[in-house]
């Protein structure tokens, strides 16, 4: 075993995949001799060259948009749009045709594509490169939204995103890229999408989070462990469509409380349906109101004001011990 | 039916007026005059010098990522002289020097550089829109503007920036589109500064030129030489006059260069040769602007200390300025806060009090001797 950073550890990814099946190819701004401006396609054009790994002119649409011609002959691109905030140039291409494609053919024709993007913040950007924009995706018939919380787990997702027969929509955290190193088995290694993984077993309270927010999970669990000694189970979801309702719905059959953690602003993002469907499926066991700990409602407050905004341990403590007393 | 050959054909102009061996095609030189000459110059000099100070800045961890202007100080200056207050300036994020001729206070674009959302505000009656950082979006915004200066009967010229690599994207042939069946008075500039962060121009177009593109939407294409300030003064000029003379748009495509990173988050080893650099390093817009105002004999002494005095007391200012209250990140979101936004204003207002939020970033932090992880990871 290696221990890989997330960076390096999506790269052993796509460099495995691109050997198993010569069908996959890469699109997209500065991925080939830059490697992309995270690095995570470093030295894939060298080694597979420049008709398998494409610096494509600067344009999200027709990243995507040639990516569904290339998936509708029968290739498996996995595009990269370099910030989730420029991939609303290429929404329209997403939610028009990559999402829709297999129901319009009627089974006839697919996207099996990736489309990658970092998200989130916490790395003093400027705007559109701090934003988390899970929502809009997980909202989208036809696709899944997947999202890594560490080197692991993100290599594995990603192998499993390009085998995948439905497009996938797979956000990278970038606070995460550099965060950590962890153990990497060195054959390729999938995960299956659409499973929620039990990061930290406990029984009073279930945390459910994801990407980057997981580690403030985790973290918020050691704290009211040492200073309540509570237990908190931590759920990463990995996944965010399809939503594994039923790993969530058994721990907090089991717990009676959550509280849900994301970066996304607040109203509408994916803490809304994961706290409908613990009512809908464990409405009885409930022993308190599901809570939220997310971004505010605003679209971008700058990195001097970031801090105040992203939910924090404290945040995470707070509410989990409001849930705890009420 | 045979084959014939469309009328009109169409033709693309090169101008170069002062070129990198201070050669002057004393015909086309534009007639500036000495006061003129001596603010062009001095901008100039300010937009170098402050550039290189925002470098250090960042460098220290005082400022986020940004976008040097090196190399394109005269494809910005050249252009944006010849408007007038009244008109408008529609930047996109590499603007640096064309945003201080037009009165952003350099405090306020380090502010905006230091996550500071304050640093995007427009002064009050200011024509000239915030940076705009997604690539090329603002150009259909430019036309609409143009649009209704002309609605409303004002003579008001709108003049839109962008890069080589923006002429990729769908907003840019859409904007440039609109502008031509509009017959608007709107003046694009692309910077053509050779690279797009590690692409280089030949992967973005298969076209000679990105002036001839304005011929397919029906307006006047101009390549200049963009590190001839007089030259891209010249077609600037000539563009605006129609523009205002209800004569339609023009593309003009400034041949320059980057002469630095990308973003300060950027390594350009990875991607291009030092040799390039040090060839168009020979053809540095300041060297040979200098080279004519000496000739001119129009040359100040101390206007470098004078420059650097300034930015000196706006970086004292960016400085000074208080670290920001959270609170306010709600401000400006709607004319009226809505309900659910009053509550989420309330609960951070509850946890600042009780002392639960984390401290805001001040303006200041401490140099750092190693740049901070965010710093290095992040690009645009
Ligand atoms: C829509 C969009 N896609 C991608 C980016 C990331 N990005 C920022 S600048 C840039 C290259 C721009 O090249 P060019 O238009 O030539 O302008 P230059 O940077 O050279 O001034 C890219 C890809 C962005 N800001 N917006
Ligand atoms: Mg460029």
């Amino acid at each position: 075993m290696t221990k890989l950073n997330m960076v390096k550890a999506l790269n052993l990814a796509l460099f495995q995949e691109m050997e198993r099946d010569p069908d996959v190819v890469i699109l997209g701004e500065d991925v080939g001799v830059d490697g992309g401006v995270f690095r995570v396609t470093d030295d894939l054009q060298r080694k597979f060259g420049s008709q398998r790994v494409i610096d494509s002119p600067l344009a999200e649409a027709a990243i995507i948009g040639t990516g569904v011609g290339m998936a509708l002959y029968g290739l498996r691109p996995v595009c990269e749009i370099q910030f989730s905030g420029f991939a609303f140039q290429c929404f329209h291409q997403i939610e028009n045709h990559v999402a829709r494609y297999r129901l319009r053919s009627q089974g006839r024709f697919a996207c099996s594509m990736v489309i990658r993007m970092p998200y989130g913040g916490g790395v003093r950007a400027l705007e559109h490169h701090t934003e988390s924009e899970e929502q809009f995706y997980a909202h989208i018939p036809g696709l899944k939204m997947v999202i890594p919380s560490g080197p692991r787990n993100a290599r594995a997702l990603l192998a499993a995103a390009i085998r995948d027969p439905d497009p996938v929509v797979f956000f990278e955290s970038k606070a995460l890229y550099h965060a950590a190193k962890e153990e990497v088995p060195p054959e390729s290694e999938t995960f299956p999408i659409g499973r929620a993984q039990v990061a930290r077993e406990g029984g009073d309270l279930t945390l459910v989070a994801y990407g980057a927010m997981l580690r403030v999970a985790r973290e918020a669990a050691d704290v009211l462990q040492a200073e309540d000694g509570v237990a908190a189970e931590v759920l990463d979801l990995l996944t965010i469509s399809p939503l594994d309702r039923e790993t969530i719905v058994a721990s907090v059959a089991k717990t009676g409380r959550a509280v849900v953690v994301h970066e996304a602003p607040r109203s509408f993002g994916p803490g809304a349906e994961i706290a409908a469907s613990i009512m809908e499926g464990a409405f009885l066991r409930l022993e308190a109101p599901v809570r939220r700990v997310a971004a505010h409602d605003v679209s971008f407050v700058g990195f001097a004001r970031e801090k105040a905004n992203v939910p924090d341990v404290a945040r995470v403590v707070a509410a989990a011990r409001e849930t705890l007393a009420f | 039916m045979p084959r014939t050959v469309l009328e009109p054909r169409f033709q693309v102009e090169y101008l170069s007026i002062l070129d990198s061996e201070g050669h002057l095609d004393a015909a086309l030189e534009p007639k500036l005059s000495p006061d003129e000459l001596r603010a062009l110059y001095r901008a100039m000099i300010l937009g170098r010098r402050l550039d290189e100070r925002m470098v250090r800045l960042q460098r220290q961890g005082r400022l986020g990522t940004f976008a040097p202007i090196k190399g394109q100080e005269a494809s910005q200056l050249g252009s944006v002289s010849t408007l007038r207050p009244t008109d408008w300036m529609v930047p996109s994020f590499r603007e640096t020097a064309a945003m201080v001729w037009r009165g952003w206070p350099i405090e306020k674009l380090l502010l905006f550089f230091a996550g500071y959302v304050e640093g995007g505000q427009p002064g009050e009656g200011q024509r000239d829109l915030p940076i705009a950082v997604p690539v090329a979006t603002q150009l259909p915004h430019a036309v609409g503007l143009a649009y209704a200066a002309q609605y409303r009967g004002e003579d008001a010229v709108v003049m839109a920036y962008f890069g080589d690599g923006a002429t990729s994207e769908g907003d840019c042939h859409e904007a440039l589109n609109f502008a031509g069946v509009w017959h608007v008075p709107v003046v694009f500039v692309c910077q053509n500064n050779q690279w797009a962060i590690s692409v280089p121009l030949k992967k973005q177009t298969h076209s000679k030129t990105i002036a001839q593109k304005a011929l397919a939407y029906g307006m006047p294409g101009i390549q200049v030489d963009g590190n001839d300030v007089l030259a891209v003064y010249a077609a600037a000029r000539e563009a605006v006059d129609r523009a205002r003379a209800g004569e339609g748009p023009t593309l003009i495509e400034c041949v320059t260069y980057r002469l630095g990173v990308h973003t300060t988050a950027d390594d350009p080893t990875k991607y291009r040769a030092e040799e390039e650099v040090k060839m168009w390093e020979q053809k540095d817009p300041l060297t040979r602007f200098t080279a004519y105002m000496r000739q001119k004999s129009l040359l100040e002494d101390g206007l470098e200390q004078q420059v650097d005095e300034e930015i000196a007391l706006a970086v004292e200012r960016f400085e000074a300025t208080p670290p920001p209250d959270p609170l306010t990140m709600f401000d400006h979101l709607y004319a009226e806060l809505p309900p659910h936004l009053v509550a989420q204003r309330e609960e951070l207002a509850r946890r600042l009090r009780e002392g639960g939020a984390p401290e805001p970033d001040a303006p200041a932090p401490t140099p750092r001797a190693t740049p901070m992880r965010g710093q290095r990871l992040t690009r645009r």
